[in-house]
């Protein structure tokens, strides 16, 4: 029986299947009592995996099933999953079910709305089972120890997006189509720009906000209309970029990719992405909780650190773009590229930064961005 | 086998005709299941698992059922007075927000009086929005299933306009809230359980709603005008007012399952709030045969199969549309098995033709 309890491939309807299914009930009929496969195995640490979408959006909730994907084949760990889970009592049950009914205990809540008041409220009920959270701000003293956040530095991708884009731009424009005038969103906004810029200082981004993080039917209407408007290189920020992705290519221009890899989808204009890479902190947090030690509450990175990558360059990128973008990277690495720096002014024309200043990565006034820069066509 | 005759009949076949159709539902979902290669008695066993077996399954049901019983009300309602109100998603978000500010501007009174302050916020607000729907069909003639549908796009519209403008708590980054409605405001766990205040809340809507539309004159009205409009207004009925009081109570129920969300389980109002529950309750209106009591059990199928939903993704590596599928064949067969009342002879008494 076990070995026809095994999950198989799913397979395509056909008549065989269908005897063989229903062999099975007869088979398991047979053999009482029943018993449902459970997660939990007493030696091996369960870890639960929550996402707020579809697991093969192309996007934000693809890159962390990467991740959990990569956790499985670590030995002595199980993965268990749940997509679509909204933001509401849901996410709550669902992390409730993890614990309860498969014996989780580190749990990978990968929404960004999943941390306040969801988690909080979870960690006070089990202080035994560790929360990593994507995203979140973590602080000393007004969180649980048994809660973490942990997330990239994915501006210094989207500013090589920015840099490769303005060397493929002939038109000068680039679209970016955002989901949400958050700092996250605008820092983001912000560093394309200025690595596009960093090659022509004549270049500006067209920004479209549409509301919300998944909004298939306004993010291609925006990508045709700022392609109508002149834009030929194109980005986004939302959960899914697979219809800004594939927009564009239909529309024969270029693309830039963000949270996993989307050239599959735009095999002639995707230029390169900006991409997670979940696998470090997952891993890091998966090995400390393994070995019992204290969870890392605050955990941030960028491509120094390997919490972000690049996607490998697409055919239309030029000889003089990869070589600036890539020693662009190769001082990101280093960890010595700063972003953004002084003098920096807003696209109002109002001094944002001063001269002199430097605000590294790890600078938390940039968790807080709240202005567009000068080359962005928009307001926040 | 004799026949069963009268109430006895009519109540014996209300409950044996859904309850067989969900017997065959489970049956389809099961082929569909030995189709794609899994064994449909262990889904079935994790079905019930998942949704039954435990307390904490009964309790992770039942929290998914809570807010489905007063969203159904918005629609349920209504219906008595023959109006197809599929609105209750916007009338739930603008309730939130108003029971968000009131919570928040009543800092300091006490608890009791905030709780009741931002119940009556979000009721009102809601009574008014669907009202509004009842209020273009009584006035003008627009049909209210399309302006409550396209006034649940201004409500959200409007709701994340101020909630990431005007009303924006500045210290929320990257998840855009209103004010946090502080301590006093929230409403905790029924006693003993893990499920919120929303179930009990519902569960007395619903009775109140059963008792005003099946045992009052006011309830009669009201379904004699569902029945036929002209011989309601012949009769003198005051066919205006009942169609607004209607479409009122409905709103309020749905602003009522907003301020719940809002005081039981955000603490403020943002787009969280729009999760769909307004539409769920729909098809659980529509499944509970427009019966306003109907809605709480057959919430508490729709949250079960939602919680066990999570169990099939989790053990089986199933998609989450698995349950969608059980869902939708379920919902189907129970429709479908309308056609049959009245056609069983089994339950056909003294009073059949």
């Amino acid at each position: 029986m076990s070995d026809a309890m095994e999950r198989l491939d799913r397979r395509a309807l056909d008549r065989r299947a269908l005897l063989k299914g229903l062999g099975m009930v007869g088979a398991a009929a047979a053999l009482s009592p029943l018993a449902p496969r459970t997660a939990t195995a007493a030696d091996k640490l369960v870890v639960g995996v929550i996402y707020v979408g579809p697991r093969d959006d192309y996007g934000y909730n693809q890159a962390q099933a990467q991740a959990a994907a990569a956790m499985k084949k670590l030995p002595g760990v199980t993965v268990v999953e749940q997509e679509k889970v909204p933001e509401t009592t849901d996410v709550q049950k669902t992390m409730g079910s993890m614990i309860e009914q498969d014996g989780a205990t580190l749990l990978f809540p990968t929404s960004f709305g999943y941390f306040d008041p969801h988690i909080l409220k979870l960690a006070e009920k089990y202080p035994k089972v560790r929360f990593a959270h994507c995203g979140g701000l973590w602080t000393e003293g007004k969180h649980p120890k048994n809660v973490g956040s942990y997330f990239g530095y994915i501006d210094e991708c989207q500013y090589l997006n920015g840099v490769v884009a303005g060397h493929a731009s002939k038109t000068k424009k680039l679209g970016f189509i955002a989901a949400k005038p958050i700092p996250q969103v605008l820092r983001n906004i912000n560093a394309f720009t200025l690595g596009a810029r960093s090659v022509d200082p004549k270049i500006t981004t067209q920004l479209i906000i549409t509301g919300d993080w998944s909004l298939p039917v306004k993010e291609a209407e925006a990508a045709n209309s700022l392609i109508d408007q002149g834009a030929d290189v194109l980005t986004c920020h939302v959960d899914s970029p697979k219809v800004v992705v594939e927009t564009a290519e239909r529309r024969k221009i270029f693309v830039c990719g963000y949270h996993a890899n989307q050239a599959a989808l735009a095999p002639t204009g995707y230029l390169t992405g900006a991409e997670w890479s979940w696998t470090t902190p997952y891993t890091t947090h998966v090995k400390d909780a393994m070995a019992g030690k204290p969870m890392v509450n605050f955990l941030r990175g960028g491509l120094k650190d390997g919490f972000v990558k690049l996607s490998s360059y697409g055919k239309a990128v030029s000889e003089p773009a990869r070589k600036q973008a890539d020693a662009v990277k190769a001082e990101m690495v280093k960890g010595e590229y700063v972003i953004f720096k002084g003098p920096l002014k807003d696209n109002a024309g109002k001094t944002v930064i001063d001269a002199g200043v430097r605000q590294k990565q790890t600078d938390v006034v940039l968790e807080q961005m709240g202005y567009l820069v000068e080359g962005v066509v928009g307001k926040v | 086998m004799p026949a069963l005759s009268g109430r006895l009949g009519r109540a014996a076949e209300a409950l044996a005709i859904p309850l067989g159709a969900l017997a065959v539902a489970l049956a389809v979902f099961g082929l569909f299941m030995a189709v794609l290669q899994h064994n449909p008695l262990e889904v079935y066993a994790l079905i019930y698992q998942g949704a039954f077996a435990s307390p904490f399954a009964w309790q992770n049901t039942l929290t998914r059922a809570a807010p489905l019983v007063l969203t159904a009300l918005c629609v349920a309602l209504p219906a008595q007075a023959g109006l197809m109100v599929i609105g209750g998603e916007g009338a739930l978000v603008l309730g939130g927000l108003a029971a968000a500010v009131v919570g928040h501007l009543l800092i300091g009174a006490a608890p009791l009086t905030v709780k009741v302050a931002m119940a009556g916020a979000g009721m009102l607000m809601g009574a008014l929005w669907i009202a509004l729907a009842g209020a273009l069909r009584h006035y003008r003639g627009v049909n209210e299933t399309i302006s409550s549908l396209l006034l649940t796009y201004v409500a959200i519209a409007l709701f994340n306009h101020v909630v990431e403008g005007p009303l924006r708590d500045p210290a929320s980054l990257n998840k855009p809230s209103t004010k946090p409605i502080g301590a006093a405001g929230m409403l905790g766990s029924l006693p003993g359980l893990d499920v919120h205040w929303g179930l009990a809340f519902g569960a007395i809507f619903s009775l109140a709603a059963w008792v005003l539309v099946r045992r009052t004159t006011w309830g009669f009205g009201l379904r004699v005008m569902g029945g036929n409009v002209r011989a309601a207004r012949l009769a003198g009925l005051p066919v205006g007012r009942l169609l607004l009081a209607a479409c009122a109570l409905g709103g309020a129920a749905a602003g009522l399952a907003g301020m719940v969300e809002v005081a039981a389980v955000h603490g403020s109002a943002n787009a969280s709030l729009a999760a769909g529950y307004g539409y769920a309750g729909i098809l659980v209106a529509f499944i509970a045969r427009q019966n306003p009591l109907a809605v709480v059990p057959v919430a508490v199928l729709l949250g079960g199969i939602s919680a066990s939903g999570g169990m099939l993704q989790r053990r089986l590596d199933l998609p989450d549309a698995t349950v969608l599928v059980l869902q939708g064949v379920a919902f189907m067969l129970i429709l479908a098995s309308e056609t049959l009342y009245g056609r069983l002879s089994v339950f056909r008494g003294a009073d059949a033709p």
